[in-house]
């Protein structure tokens, strides 16, 4: 059975493809906080009624986003020269909403999250300009103290490889629960029932019993889990998941995704989730920001992006996903490889591997541009009904 | 589809278990590790078959006794009719010109002290018949060059290249000897997406110039439906099901199958509303202590009292022309 790609008609020398048709987002499923036999989580036991930390920040005022990083700068210093890995990144996030970060290794999608959490090597990294405005609050300028309060427990991360993100010498409970013990300051039995309790929230079976095992005794799936409880254990108002499932299966992925679609729901947190996988972001995203070379080219929402992707680079990306439900020879491919950090071509960076490239594109380097709607940009020079009249 | 021709490989209930033993000054045997436990199926020449399944399900190591880097523990595996499973090393090597490797990460499969020629070069001094002495150079321009290579890189280091690149220089060293069978263990799974097309239309376009067969392991479900001919689907080193692609993408009738197929990420957010996952609990059983009768039995939703009792064999059921491993087989389609 061999039908077209409906990507490919946005990509020059393809045939044109069928319509898909729209359809309504379905609702998330939330499961409900008033429901008695939940447990879990939000159940008040000694350990939760504790006075939360004088850190939170008040509720952004309306028309501000909960986090807004605006023109993010970070360079590295290497033997090659400066690289120049982020170059002017600007996203913003909102409580409830799930943000994708989309990019190909090398585009600079980890060091922003790493720029934003704070945990950054500097040297060699150094943030060369840029706001992260968290609640109204520079997180750049404030003091190390204050970053400090904000790591960990307004924003929280879940790295990609946990086997390596665990202390193989500590049992994970003690690692879930660390935060509490050391900036809520509760006792070890109540740290110890709390870490029980985040376990269930993440679906880690007989909780009680392994609260005590080390990571190397847990698989894959659960030891993210174990990973995901501990960036919760503060209840974070934004969550940043840095690649959570591509060391995964896709059994194992699609229940991680799962946890945190419900999580995020359940908890109205703001989630980033950092990923190549072009799959998981149309599964699980509401809006998108798809960075190449260190800037971001173009910002939509979910399935603005899918059904009409405005930059050349997006549409070269959508063309080449192998997909289950589309089988056929000759997958679309995208010429010549990302550039090197430290050698970003002049102009727009994506010139050199773009179908559409001219002149213009070789000297200026294009600004994120708003198309139509509010919340739609594109860093190409040329606005996407140029670049459709260009393929007929 | 390839002409039905008579199979270039063919593999009869190959097992390898690796042993499991305590003690250090006199270590004793406890256990196995059923890594691969009775795996049978046919490779014909010009064809694609696609092994897929969860890591730690035997694929790799499958492929690994094919090249028969590990001793394999029982089985036969007959390559153009000489058994690999039995032959000795003088015969095996002139038969491995055959049959040939393209591996995983092409950061550590390529010796980072070597220049590309003498890499792509090296099959050459093992099998000097393959390429007169003083026509390698050419020879190995030539293999650059089918593999979309610039020449002039031929003196250039593995660390100057990018990982498509690497991974090209992976297949041109599978290529030097003109074997008839390649065995790609995950070959674009360290690849970006855009970059990973060009390594799968190019292995693709070496299938169509060469006539080579391939087996195509690979965890992502949608690049092995879109370069193979017929699919394999392995569990705990066992295959489940097998059949040509459309066979077991369109009409999945074993649970395993259907369930790894509806967990495949669809890249298209207007089919969130199409899709039913089926959610499968638990992990993947330890292959040192596989559960009794049909290995997915600890897992599926339609266990019964005699899938603990009774192995299902991997054979042709009612309900659509392909063999599938399960007492009730049904058909469920997953893709829309």
């Amino acid at each position: 059975m061999t039908q077209p790609n409906p990507y490919q008609q946005q990509w020059p020398g393809q045939p044109a493809a069928q319509q898909w048709p729209e359809q309504p987002a379905p609702a998330p499923v939330v499961a409900g906080w008033d429901d008695p036999n939940r447990g879990g989580w939000d159940t008040p036991t000694a350990a939760w009624s504790t006075p939360p930390s004088r850190a939170r920040v008040t509720q952004p005022r309306s028309g501000e986003h909960l986090l807004d990083v605006r023109d993010l700068r970070v360079e590295f210093d290497t033997r090659d020269g400066v690289a120049r890995v982020v170059n002017g990144v600007s996203f913003h996030v909102d409580p409830g909403e799930t943000l994708a970060i989309l990019g190909e290794s090398g585009s600079g999608k980890s060091v922003t999250a790493q720029a934003v959490m704070g945990i950054l090597d500097t040297p060699p990294a150094v943030v060369r300009g840029g706001q992260v405005l968290f609640g109204g609050e520079d997180l750049l300028t404030v003091s190390p103290d204050r970053r400090r309060q904000v790591r960990g427990q307004e924003i929280a991360m879940v790295f990609q490889d946990a086997l390596s993100a665990l202390n193989p010498v500590f049992p994970v409970g003690w690692q879930i629960s660390e935060a509490l013990r050391s900036r809520r300051g509760i006792g070890k039995a109540d740290a110890r029932r709390r870490a029980i309790e985040l376990m269930d929230m993440v679906q880690i079976p007989a909780s009680a019993d392994r609260v005590d095992d080390y990571p190397h005794e847990f698989s894959g799936g659960m030891r993210q889990r174990v990973m995901i409880a501990m960036a919760l254990a503060m209840r974070p108002k934004v969550l940043i998941a840095d690649e959570p499932t591509t060391a995964l299966d896709v059994t194992v992925q699609a229940q991680i995704m799962d946890l945190l679609a419900t999580l995020r729901a359940e908890l109205e947190m703001a989630l980033i989730l950092i990923t190549h996988d072009l799959g998981v972001v149309a599964d699980v995203a509401d809006r998108i920001t798809v960075m190449y070379a260190g800037r971001v080219v173009e910002q939509a929402d979910v399935h603005t992006l899918y059904a009409s992707p405005a930059h050349p680079y997006t549409r070269g990306l959508l063309a080449s996903v192998p997909r289950l439900d589309h089988r056929g020879h000759g997958l679309h491919s995208i010429s010549g490889t990302p550039p090197n950090p430290t050698a970003i071509p002049d102009g727009c960076a994506f010139h050199p591997r773009c179908p559409w490239a001219q002149q213009m594109c070789r000297m200026t380097s294009p600004a994120l541009t708003r198309i139509g709607r509010l919340d739609r940009a594109s860093a190409c020079h040329f606005p996407p009904e140029a670049l459709d009249a260009r393929l007929a | 589809m390839p002409v039905l021709r008579e199979p270039i490989l063919r593999v009869e209930n190959a097992v390898k278990h690796f042993p499991i033993s305590r003690g250090v000054v006199l270590p004793k045997k406890v256990g196995a590790v059923k890594a691969v436990d009775g795996v049978s199926f046919e490779l014909r020449p010009g064809e694609t078959l696609g092994l897929v399944g969860e890591s730690g399900c035997g694929k790799s190591t499958l492929a690994k006794l094919l090249m028969r880097l590990e001793t394999p523990t029982a089985g036969r595996a007959y390559l153009k009719g000489h058994d690999l499973f039995r032959m000795r090393s003088g015969d095996l090597r002139r038969l491995r010109r055959s049959m040939q490797m393209v591996m995983q990460d092409p950061y550590t499969s390529l010796n980072p002290r070597m220049t590309v020629a003498d890499i792509v070069g090296e099959p050459f001094d093992i099998h000097p018949e393959a390429a007169p002495k003083g026509n390698r150079d050419q020879a190995v321009r030539e293999l650059l060059d089918q593999v979309g290579l610039s020449p002039e890189h031929a003196n250039r280091y593995p660390h100057q290249f990018s990982g498509g690149q690497r991974q090209r220089i992976g297949i041109a060293r599978a290529l030097a000897l003109r074997p008839e069978v390649i065995i790609c263990d995950e070959p674009v799974s360290a690849l970006d997406v855009s970059v990973q097309a060009q390594v799968v239309n190019l292995l693709e376009r070496l299938q169509d110039e060469l006539g080579l067969a391939y087996i195509f392991i690979a965890h992502d479900l949608s690049v092995v439906r879109h370069i193979s001919d017929r699919i394999a689907v392995m569990y705990l080193g066992r295959i489940v099901e097998t059949g040509t692609s459309d066979q077991v993408y369109l009409r999945p009738t074993h649970p395993y199958t259907q369930a790894l197929l509806s967990a495949v990420p669809v890249p298209d957010p207007t089919a969130r509303a199409r899709r039913q996952i089926i959610r499968l609990t638990g992990d993947v059983p330890s292959p040192a202590d596989p559960p009794s009768g049909c290995r997915f039995r600890t897992r599926c939703w339609k266990a019964q009292p005699r899938c603990a009792s009774e192995e299902p064999p991997l054979s042709q059921r009612a309900v659509d022309p392909h063999p599938s491993a399960c007492h009730y087989a049904e058909l469920h389609q997953v893709i829309a």
